[in-house]
């Protein structure tokens, strides 16, 4: 700095000591936009748990834990999760029975018979359907499938959890089908060479050696199956009902963590309040089981990759 | 043509090429009229300098072709004694595959067990006995001189072994099966020379079992190991003969220009 | 001899024969449920466009975009719903576009490979697979109570920036990380420092990546209901924001910001949410407009990544 003062300075180095400042100044500016990344976890991380804090104030952890009943709206108050929990935990699993099987086949027939041409019509139509809103597939869990399944079950309430679990998994078809697919395509070519050398058909090669080789990928591409279902909010909010319901049955009616927020964030919020700090109870409950989801897989991931 | 393909009245053709032509899906010719037996229980090597056709003749024997859209053979590979046109389009390659098998360049174990690996080729073959398998798996390693190193440690990883124990154990993996033929592709080009040794005199072994086609880049290899040579250059074949014959006293010029060194 | 052998590689060729016919049964079974599977999600996406076109059909008039929410379900219209997501997208993407370049840039071009860098990187991954709702719990809680911005459009523009932002990161990476080392070093060849090749050469040839980002966090954005819905936005609103573009100097203004507003996709769920049928059809219509809109989006930006992957060649 001393030396911009400095007369003695040809003009020609007080230009390059300039450009220099001004260079350290952008590089500046780009690092404080990739550190604002880092503040948007932190911000989470502390919005979240600050507004819980007051809550379990309220209501013991113990009963937030056990108690199976959710009514933090009615007179007697209860804030059990759990019955917020089942309802998650439900329409994931219905989720993930449709979308695992289904992304899977879809992978391994795109990365190993598909031709290149019916690679590239099939690939974008997979990213269009990752594309649809997600309230527009909760009018098509409602409207459309939840009436379809009446027709065979009459008994099926019009909201239920399985309407709503099917088109999450369809939903997720595509992002399992992309991400397990990139991974089986990463494997080397002269590992298929070798299968077929041996006088492997395209079923053995696909299943008994690029499975296998691609494991680690095809994992990750199921734990982003369960994070996507887990926090999913429009389809079962619209699809599911929104009453808090401690059930693990599919055909009746129940609210998810994610239902219960919106829900609450619709009627008259009254800040600080006991039903404004539930909902960051609520929101901080899904957050962690996202990350536990997330930590298993990637245990059940490392242990194969170590077989592999 | 068969003139041409100076055959030795003494040995048993196992397979022969006729007339073979072969080009690539982007429509450059990389094989032209190649004439060429392959005997059986010898070694026969292809040498000739990179991007002569050496390696993608030796994987039009198991159709390695078939696997990339748009490739075209043209003429024939004749497979003895049921004389039958292994690049026929009526021919399942798997069946072609089933009867010549192939190591490739660079190791390419599968991610399985050493024992899963070299058992593969029977499990494609339907063989589920568990007995049979592990005979047939103590057999082929033995074969490939591997059985002593990795007896203890058979549900191991294959990745854990050495480059020079990968390469064996997929020469193991082509063993298990019982091949008439077996073609290797510059196997030993990843490997250290002991390993390369180790290679070469197991190759020796197994002449007595079945018939061997090898490319190599390194000409003192092709000396060393096989009984006949054939010399390769642009996509043709410009000498074949007795190995020794190759090296000593070729026919062609361009033949002894590239032994001697001089080119290639 | 030379009989016996031949016998028995004849023998040999029968059995492989019928096994691999055998084989080759599962290889016809797996490609042809493989082709159903994918035909049936096809037919699964047009059916919910055409299922919502139909159902959607008596609202597709011009009224139906220029009137407000109404009582009377014939007589409501999205009008004060696209607008606010017009408004919304605009924030969004002043937001997020300049952010995310940057920050893309800087992983890519600047940042040296050390811990810092990969605490970045691992926030951006995880960034993005964050549940969405989550995003609207911490605007609530910051934008709208501990900034004080209140539950208004700059509120979801900047929600929604904040979901995009992961999108826009990735897409700028990988668009720059295509660009080979040699066109850097022939810029740096002829004098320029690191700013003005990123500047000059790695943004500009990776522009055509980026864009795609953009466009797909976009079309994301659109159709994203439930942070905005945490955030408060009103389901039923019957006046339009402060326009940001006047006749009068300074010809713009920013009082928009700070207006109520809601989006389409709030105001096709608030109207799945009536029990009236003919509401239905309102949400059928605008299902049908928002879903339009992303798929015009979506196919934009993977016609542009085609073009990009057919056009350059390193």
């Amino acid at each position: 700095m001393a030396k911009l003062e400095n007369p003695e300075v040809s003009p020609r180095l007080a230009k390059n000591l300039r450009r220099n400042i001004l260079e350290r100044c952008i590089e500046f500016g780009l690092l404080c936009s990739g550190i604002f990344a880092i503040f948007i976890t932190l911000a989470i991380i502390y919005v979240l748990v600050s507004e819980a804090i007051p809550f379990f104030q309220h209501v013991s952890l113990y009963d937030f834990l056990t108690d199976t009943v959710w009514t933090p709206n009615y007179s007697i108050k209860h804030y059990g999760i759990m019955a917020l929990v089942s309802g998650t935990l439900t329409t994931t699993f219905i989720a993930l029975l449709v979308a695992v099987p289904l992304g899977t086949i879809t992978a391994i027939y795109l990365s190993e018979f598909a031709t290149h041409k019916v690679r590239e019509t099939i690939k974008p139509v997979l990213e269009l359907l990752v594309g649809v809103p997600t309230v527009v597939f909760g009018y098509f869990a409602l409207m459309l499938v939840t009436p379809l399944l009446q027709k065979i079950y009459p008994d099926l309430t019009t909201f239920n959890m399985l309407g709503p679990g099917i088109v999450m998994g369809i939903m997720i078809v595509p992002y399992i089908a992309s991400v397990a697919e990139d991974a089986m395509r990463a494997v080397p070519m002269a590992m298929r060479e070798g299968a077929y050398a041996m006088g492997a058909t395209r079923f053995q090669t696909a299943i008994k050696v690029i499975t296998p080789a691609a494991i680690s990928g095809i994992i990750a591409a199921y734990i982003l199956a369960i994070s996507r279902a887990v926090g999913e909010t429009m389809i079962v909010a619209i699809a599911a009902g929104q009453q808090p319901n401690f059930t693990f049955n599919p055909v009746e009616s129940a609210a998810t963590i994610t239902a219960y927020i919106v829900s609450v964030a619709l009627g008259d919020l009254e800040h600080g309040g006991i039903g404004y700090q539930s909902i960051f109870a609520a929101g901080l409950t899904l957050l962690l089981m996202t990350l536990m989801f997330n930590i298993i897989g990637h245990a059940v991931r490392k242990k194969f990759a170590e077989r592999y | 043509m068969v003139d041409k393909k100076r055959k030795h009245p003494k040995e048993i053709i196992k397979a022969e090429s006729n007339a073979l032509n072969f080009s690539y899906a982007d429509g450059t010719q990389a094989l032209k009229n190649i004439n060429l037996p392959v005997y059986e229980n010898k070694i026969t090597a292809l040498i000739g300098p990179s991007g002569c056709g050496k390696s993608t003749f030796l994987r039009c024997f198991n159709r390695m072709h078939d696997l990339y859209p748009g490739n075209k053979y043209d003429g024939e590979i004749i497979l003895h004694p049921d004389n039958t046109n292994i690049l026929d389009k009526r021919v399942d390659p798997i069946e072609v595959r089933m009867r010549i098998s192939m190591v490739f360049q660079k190791p390419n174990p599968f991610p399985k067990s050493i024992y899963e690996n070299v058992a593969y080729g029977l499990r494609v073959r339907g063989e589920k006995n568990k007995r049979v398998l592990d005979d047939k798996v103590e057999e082929a390693l033995k074969g490939a001189s591997l059985w002593d190193e990795v007896k203890k440690r058979l549900h191991d990883l294959a990745f854990n072994l050495s480059g020079g124990q990968q390469q064996r154990l997929c020469i193991a993996r082509a063993l298990a099966t019982d091949p008439e033929i077996m073609l290797f592709d510059e196997p030993t080009s990843a490997l250290d020379p002991i390993a390369t040794m180790n290679i070469e005199e197991l190759m020796a072994g197994l002449k007595e079992k079945l018939s061997i086609l090898i490319v190599t880049h390194n000409m003192q290899q092709a000396a060393r190991i096989s009984d006949y040579t054939a010399y390769m250059y642009l996509g043709e074949l410009v000498e074949h003969d007795k190995t020794n014959k190759v090296f000593t006293n070729p026919r062609k010029k361009e033949t002894e220009d590239y032994i001697t060194g001089k080119f290639g | 001899m030379v009989n016996d052998k031949k016998a028995e590689i004849e023998n040999n060729l029968t059995r492989i024969r019928s096994l691999i016919t055998k084989h080759k049964r599962h290889d016809h079974i797996f490609a042809g449920v493989g082709m159903f599977i994918i035909i049936s999600l096809t037919i699964t996406l047009l059916v919910l466009f055409l299922d919502l076109v139909f159902d959607g059909y008596p609202r597709f008039n011009l009224d139906f975009l220029t009137n407000f929410p109404s009582r009377r379900a014939t007589a409501a219209g999205i009008l004060s719903a696209w607008v606010g997501s017009a408004l919304v997208l605009i924030v969004t993407f002043f937001a997020a576009v300049p952010l995310g370049i940057a920050a893309g840039v800087y992983l890519e071009e600047y940042a040296k490979k050390n811990w810092f860098s990969d605490l970045i990187e691992i926030n951006v991954t995880n960034l993005a697979g964050v549940p969405s709702i989550i995003y609207g719990l911490l605007a609530l809680g910051l934008f709208v109570y501990g900034f004080g911005l209140g539950q208004t459009i700059l509120t979801a523009g900047l929600t929604l920036a904040l979901l995009m932002l992961p999108i826009v990161i990735v897409a700028t990476r990988e668009a720059i990380r295509a660009i080979p080392i040699h066109i850097r070093e022939a810029a740096y060849a002829v004098g320029a420092t690191k700013w003005q090749v990123s500047l000059h050469h790695v943004i500009q040839y990776s522009y055509g990546g980026i864009l795609t980002g953009v466009i797909i966090g976009m079309a994301r954005a659109i159709g994203e209901t439930a942070p905005v819905i945490t955030i408060g936005a009103l389901t039923f609103i019957a006046f339009l924001p402060p326009s940001p573009v006047g006749l009068e100097p300074p010809f713009i203004n920013f009082e928009w910001l700070e207006a109520g507003f809601t989006v389409l996709p709030i105001q096709m769920f608030n109207w799945i949410s009536r029990p009236q049928m003919a509401f239905h059809v309102n949400a059928a219509a605008t299902g049908a407009i928002i879903i339009l809109l992303t798929l015009l989006m979506n196919g934009l930006a993977i016609k542009i990544r085609y073009n990009i992957r057919k056009k350059i060649k390193w």
